[in-house]
């Protein structure tokens, strides 16, 4: 029988124990079961103040297989980089330094951290599940909720702001790897990782993570608007970097076809399972739909001048 | 052998870094200290020590860096001041919770606004509550010294908490004075390496494991408690490694406290690093001019020395404090946690606070002596 | 030093546990249910399933759903392809 990725999969031991505390339906503990299967038991897991400090569960026991580190909120990236030279100094520089937190910490809070990680290419991961607001502390807006969205402290829609596109910021660093990925994608997520691994210097992969209790839909399907969100061309899974003097970035096969927006499903199908985005308005539409040009006109503009 | 050299307090506590043989070295600039990491990163790129050196982007991650690099095994330092100690506060605490021995070097200066990057001590008496050892540097040579008995107490297994060392902003950090560069070997001797005895962050040398995930507060009593425990141990590791420093390297500083002029005195004058060496020139013209005034460094402000202190309070009539710190609403710290520690022991000798050289201003022999005179007049 | 010499060194040190959270079936309100011959074996719910909760040895068998710690999110029936997992709800 051809051994697939399917069978390598289930081969590949779980690192993310059942009998955790995450929410059913979780988007961000099924993103870290692909991860850590990418990663394997040589891992260091860096976690700042998040949902995953939490679904961790209650000392003394803990739901992840590999070596976890509890940090305060912004530190998470400058902890990780202190972690890896100290393991290249005592000669382990083979083990898997990665940082595993929500926008919240990584994007708004800890975004100076990881754009100094960045900068100095420190050979660590720095993963990203973004479910768009401060979802540990009962639903805050973040700089990555989307324009519109309600939140605790956007009860209107969030109306200042946009989603800050970490993702290209991190590109626009000149590391070796970014790359964006969807929980309603997990065998896309896990050969991104393992392409990550055989790369030195700073990965940084950024993987939307949808959450029932905060985008207010029902914990069965978190994969359904996982998937809506790429198939309205609102999350857009892409893989890149600046390597050997070329930076680049290439879609990702689920995404590719939505480059073409009249291929795309209208963003009624991805909105209307959301109860954060009920009652939203013609204004709150429009700078949605300007960020999702946004994405895919910066997607466009780099992919011509850097092909 | 050693070398005798005129080096300024920062190149002392680089000296003293460099032959701690630390393995990763967190940098990030600020007025005084600066030279402290330019020094190091000349040796690092001259490939006269072998260590990581990570400049990252702020004080914050200076200390989230030399965190992480503790946890992971390695012997870790960094050096701040002022604005940037306060910036990494949270880490600060955060360290000590993690059990990471980390030796800070904090160059005291007063904090803004309005700017101001003179020697004031409040800095760093902010973390006195935080579980870091605290010690505090009067001239170059135990600013050297104390770097390495720091990393000495730090990681000894009955401690196993971080450790800052104290030196005055400009006062001492870019004064140049007579220091003695001890041999490497001898270091050696005193100082072996880090070894954690309390767990590593490395998957080839540990099972899977999560350091600090959520606990209930009936076990997080034990564990933060753990720290106080640690903290009472440090008081007699820190009197070993004084001693044990001395027959070595032939040099004594004090361990928790350091008297002068103290036989006989009616009156003492307790203070920190440099001011304490100001007041000891001070106490000896005032002995020649009949008042038997004594001077009490001290030392390490964390463990809090007050057996020594209660004890030495109790032979004498009056006591000056000399805060170059202020708690507003309160008192000079200093000399509020000595007036706490006389009451503790019951010894009702009176405690008069100096505040003096706040932001840097001058403390002269003259401001000592007014201060002893008019407590004698009385 | 007396009495226990580790009492300056109590660490937050947490060991890797199925069920760190305790049973979370005890959670569920529904559960998925598997009808074993209308499965395909595709493994979509095993890898779908949030939790690992749903466990599989080979490609050959039906996946079987570990109730101690399913926490009856149901994202299992949504993915199948074939509708071979049905809710039930839970009794009491």
């Amino acid at each position: 029988m051809v051994k697939t990725i399917l069978d390598e999969l289930i081969e590949t031991d779980e690192f993310l124990l059942a009998g955790n505390t995450a929410c059913p339906g979780c988007g961000s503990i099924l993103a870290l079961r692909y991860v850590l299967k990418a990663l394997g038991k040589n891992t260091i897991l860096v976690i700042p103040a998040s949902c995953s400090s939490v679904y961790q569960a209650i000392y003394p026991k803990v739901s992840f297989k590999v070596i976890t580190f509890n940090v305060a909120f912004a530190s998470a990236a400058a902890v990780a980089s202190g972690v890896k030279q100290a393991l290249i100094k005592k000669g382990y520089d083979d083990v898997n330094v990665a940082v595993w937190g929500g926008d919240g910490g990584l994007i708004d809070i800890g975004a100076a951290t990881v754009s100094g990680a960045a900068e100095r290419n420190e050979d660590i991961f720095v993963f990203v599940y973004d479910n768009e607001a401060y979802m540990n502390t009962g639903i805050q807006r973040s700089g990555s909720t989307p324009p519109g969205a309600r939140t605790t402290t956007t009860p209107l829609g969030k109306i200042v702001g946009f989603k800050k596109p970490m993702s290209f910021l991190m590109l626009l660093h000149g590391v070796p790897y970014v790359a964006t990925a969807s929980i309603a994608y997990p065998t896309d997520l896990y050969e991104k990782v393992k392409r990550a691994r055989e790369i030195k210097g700073f990965k940084f992969i950024h993987i939307l993570s949808p959450c029932p209790p905060g985008w207010r839909f029902d914990d069965s399907k978190t994969i359904e608007v996982a998937r809506l969100a790429v198939e309205t061309g609102y999350w857009i899974l892409w893989e890149g970097g600046y390597r050997n003097g070329k930076i680049n970035l290439n879609l990702s096969p689920p995404s590719r076809p939505y480059k073409d927006p009249s291929k795309r499903k209208s963003l009624e199908e991805f909105l209307k399972y959301q109860g954060r985005f009920k009652g939203f308005d013609e204004h709150s539409l429009k700078k949605l739909r300007d960020w999702i040009d946004y994405q895919w006109s910066f997607i466009d503009n780099f992919t011509r001048d850097h092909a | 052998m050693g070398i005798y050299d005129v080096i300024t307090g920062n190149d002392a506590v680089a000296w003293g870094a460099r032959l701690s043989r630390v393995e990763v070295i967190a940098a990030y600039p600020i007025t005084p200290q600066t030279t402290i990491v330019e020094k190091l990163a000349e040796w690092v790129d001259k490939g006269e020590i072998n260590a990581r050196y990570i400049a990252v982007e702020s004080e914050h991650s200076a200390m989230s860096a030399a965190m992480g690099a503790s946890a992971a095994g390695a012997r870790a330092f960094t050096a701040t001041s002022s604005q940037g100690f306060l910036y990494m506060f949270e880490m600060i605490s955060w360290a000590a919770g993690a059990r990471t021995p980390i030796v800070m070097a904090v160059v005291n200066r007063a904090l803004g606004p309005p700017w101001n990057i003179w020697s004031e001590h409040t800095d760093a008496l902010m973390a006195r509550d935080t579980g870091w050892i605290q010690f505090w540097a009067s001239n170059n040579q135990e600013a050297l010294d104390s770097i390495i008995q720091a990393y000495r107490v730090a990681e000894d297994k009955r401690v196993i908490l971080p450790a800052m060392v104290m030196l005055g902003g400009f006062v001492l950090s870019h004064t140049a004075m007579p220091v003695k560069i001890h041999d490497q070997n001898k270091v050696d001797q005193y100082l072996p390496p880090y070894n954690p005895p309390h767990y590593v962050l490395n998957p080839k040398l540990s099972e899977p494991f999560a350091y600090g995930n959520i606990l209930f507060p009936w076990d997080y009593v034990k564990v933060r408690l753990s720290i106080q425990k640690a903290m009472e141990n440090s008081i007699d590791v820190i009197k070993r490694a004084a001693r044990e420093f001395e027959e070595i390297f032939g040099i004594w500083h004090g361990d928790l406290i350091k008297e002068a002029y103290t036989d006989n005195a009616e009156m003492l004058i307790f203070a920190l690093g440099a001011v304490a060496e100001q007041a000891e020139a001070t106490a000896e013209s005032l002995r020649k001019n009949g008042y038997k005034v004594g001077v009490v460094k001290v030392r390490i402000t964390r463990p809090f020395p007050k057996q020594e202190i209660a004890k030495l309070a109790n032979k004498v009539s009056h006591i000056i404090v000399i805060d170059r710190d202020i708690s507003f609403g309160w008192d000079g710290i200093l000399a509020g946690e000595i007036k706490a520690t006389l009451h503790e022991y019951k010894v009702d000798t009176p405690v008069t606070t100096k505040i003096m050289g706040i932001g840097g201003d001058d403390i002269l022999p003259s401001h000592i002596e007014k201060a002893v005179k008019e407590i004698y007049s009385k | 030093m007396s009495g226990n010499t580790n009492n300056h060194l109590i660490l937050p040190i947490s060991k890797p546990t199925k069920g760190a959270g305790g049973k979370t079936g005890s959670w569920r309100v529904f559960r998925p249910v598997i009808i074993e011959k209308k499965c395909i074996k595709c493994m979509m719910c095993w890898m779908y399933c949030p939790e690992a909760a749903i466990e599989v040895h080979s490609r050959s068998e039906v996946p079987k759903i570990n109730y101690d710690y399913c926490k009856g999110c149901l994202v299992c029936k949504e993915v199948c392809p074939v509708n071979a997992i049905v809710s039930e709800r839970e009794s009491e």
